[in-house]
């Protein structure tokens, strides 16, 4: 059951356009700077993300798509789908600072998948966590987010949605209880 | 969640085309991660596979090996010359014995039809036939639909032409069931002798001219003659088998359409193909060979996926 929009059409892209600075101010021009969002709901944060930053920089943003299925740590313990989307790294990450992008942040274990595969493709010198929603106080990991749009409180009990327009027809975060 | 249907790969013939099609997604996700400077992922890492060969393999058992390596399974590997299946030990004791020391999953090759089968009903592991005499070799099946489909983009309305050895060879029974699932159309040629007699009735056609054959075929998979299974002969002379059945240059060239040329290993050179053909541009033989690993990966962590804990 839908209980409360977190955040409407409007805040979402304010929102972005703020994650964009604050990436812009510690990482300048972009040119040792790649993002990447993880599969499946990460990606489209990261594509608006490269939108709003190109607009702003006047120059191309390196930007991939990265698949955890094999390196989650549930395999065969839960009903989760076996089916990986795909990987699309066409560049190096040797020596570059990596923005690791999602769209929710929870219990930590996605990002902690997501950064056993990224180092399958070499050695950043720098990672970061960027994510649209922090769900506080129910990390399973000590994982903490770098770039935060917003910081809600929530129970176990409920799940939080990010949607796309691309999508889901519509641009919010939602916050839903569980039936 | 959706997973493939049978708990152990024994066959081509009890596989959905809908498994098929599970099997070739799950190994274009592979074939990605096989081509990263890390070429592991840890999905497997609880998993310990025994790999038991009774009969002789190279290409078949490096790359199922190399396919448990990647998915960090523990591997163990078992061939029998050497073993005590010489000292008169049976099939599913000696099994038997190596799943009490804790494996998970049996590869297994053997010269008896049937033997994966047999075992998957007899012991408590998940059972991949790498082969079983002159019944099935469904990994090599997957892995040239596989390459038909990364080839040609789809497998479905091609025409496909297996040459020769069709009586002896579980390549030839593997890639007919999975090529028919897929919706392609499958051809036999070769020497009278050496093509089952009621094989028409799986819904394939049959030809004992090779350049007819050609010319009918989008690819053409030609396949070895397996001197080790004939205890008669079933042919005057290799050279009288490859002057008739043989693909050269020649014949390649004189086609009106450009084919695709197949082999699943090992070449006998000069023999069912020349070595210009097997090198040229049109043939995909070690393309084939690199899917190999991605599809035994894929096979491999779909039914580790279905391992209770």
């Amino acid at each position: 059951m839908e209980k409360q929009v977190i955040l409407n059409e409007k805040h979402l892209e304010l929102t972005l356009k703020r994650l964009s600075h604050e990436l812009i101010e510690s990482h300048l021009d972009f040119s040792q700077t790649v993002l990447v969002g993880l599969q499946p709901r990460g990606i489209h944060v990261v594509s608006r993300l490269k939108k709003v930053l190109e607009q702003i920089l006047g120059q191309p943003v390196l930007c991939g798509n990265l698949d955890i299925t094999f390196f989650r740590d549930d395999f065969r313990r839960r009903e989760r789908p076996l089916i990986p989307s795909i990987t699309n790294l066409d560049f190096s990450i040797e020596n570059k600072k990596v923005v690791l992008v999602d769209d929710v942040l929870y219990t930590g274990r996605t990002i902690r998948s997501g950064l056993d595969a990224l180092m399958t493709f070499g050695r950043p010198s720098k990672v970061e966590l960027l994510v649209l929603v922090d769900r506080r106080f129910r990390r399973d990991l000590p994982i903490q987010a770098d770039y935060v749009g917003k910081a809600v409180d929530t129970l176990i009990s409920e799940r939080v949605s990010v949607e796309w327009k691309e999508t889901e027809g519509t641009d919010k975060v939602v916050l839903f209880t569980k039936e | 969640m959706t997973n493939i249907s049978v708990d152990h790969l024994t066959g081509i013939k009890d596989l959905t085309q809908q498994d098929i099609e599970l099997i070739f997604k799950t190994a274009d996700s592979f074939k990605e991660v096989i081509n990263r400077p890390i070429k592991k992922v840890p999905s497997l890492r609880d998993i310990t596979i025994a790999n038991i060969f009774f009969e002789n393999s190279t290409r078949t058992r490096l790359s199922f090996e190399l396919a448990e390596k990647r998915l960090s399974a523990d591997v163990v590997n078992f061939s029998a010359s050497g073993s005590s299946v010489k000292k008169g030990e049976t099939l599913v004791d000696t099994v038997n014995n190596i799943l009490s020391m804790k494996v998970d999953m049996v590869v297994m090759r053997h010269a008896s039809p049937g033997a994966a089968e047999f075992l998957s009903k007899k012991v408590n592991a998940r059972i991949i036939n790498a082969g079983d005499g002159t019944h099935e070799h469904p990994t090599q099946a997957l892995l040239d639909a596989y390459s038909i489909r990364e080839k040609l983009g789809e497998v479905a309305g091609k025409k496909v032409v297996i040459v020769g050895d069709i009586l002896h060879s579980r390549v030839a029974l593997s890639n007919i069931y999975c090529l028919q699932k897929l919706g392609a159309e499958v051809m036999v040629c070769g020497p009278t002798t050496l093509i089952p007699k009621y094989i028409h009735e799986l819904g394939v056609h049959v030809s004992h001219n090779l350049v007819e054959a050609l010319e009918w075929c989008d690819v053409a998979n030609m396949l070895r003659i397996q001197l080790e299974r004939q205890d008669i002969k079933f042919f005057p002379s290799l050279r009288e088998y490859s002057m008739l059945f043989g693909l050269n240059k020649e014949i390649l060239n004189s086609l009106s359409k450009e084919i695709v040329v197949m082999h699943p290993g090992p070449i006998n050179r000069g023999v069912e193909i020349t070595s210009d053909v097997a090198d040229s541009k049109q043939s995909i033989i070690l393309q084939q060979v690199e899917n190999g690993v991605a599809i035994r990966m894929a096979v491999i962590y779909l039914l580790a996926a279905k391992i209770e804990r």
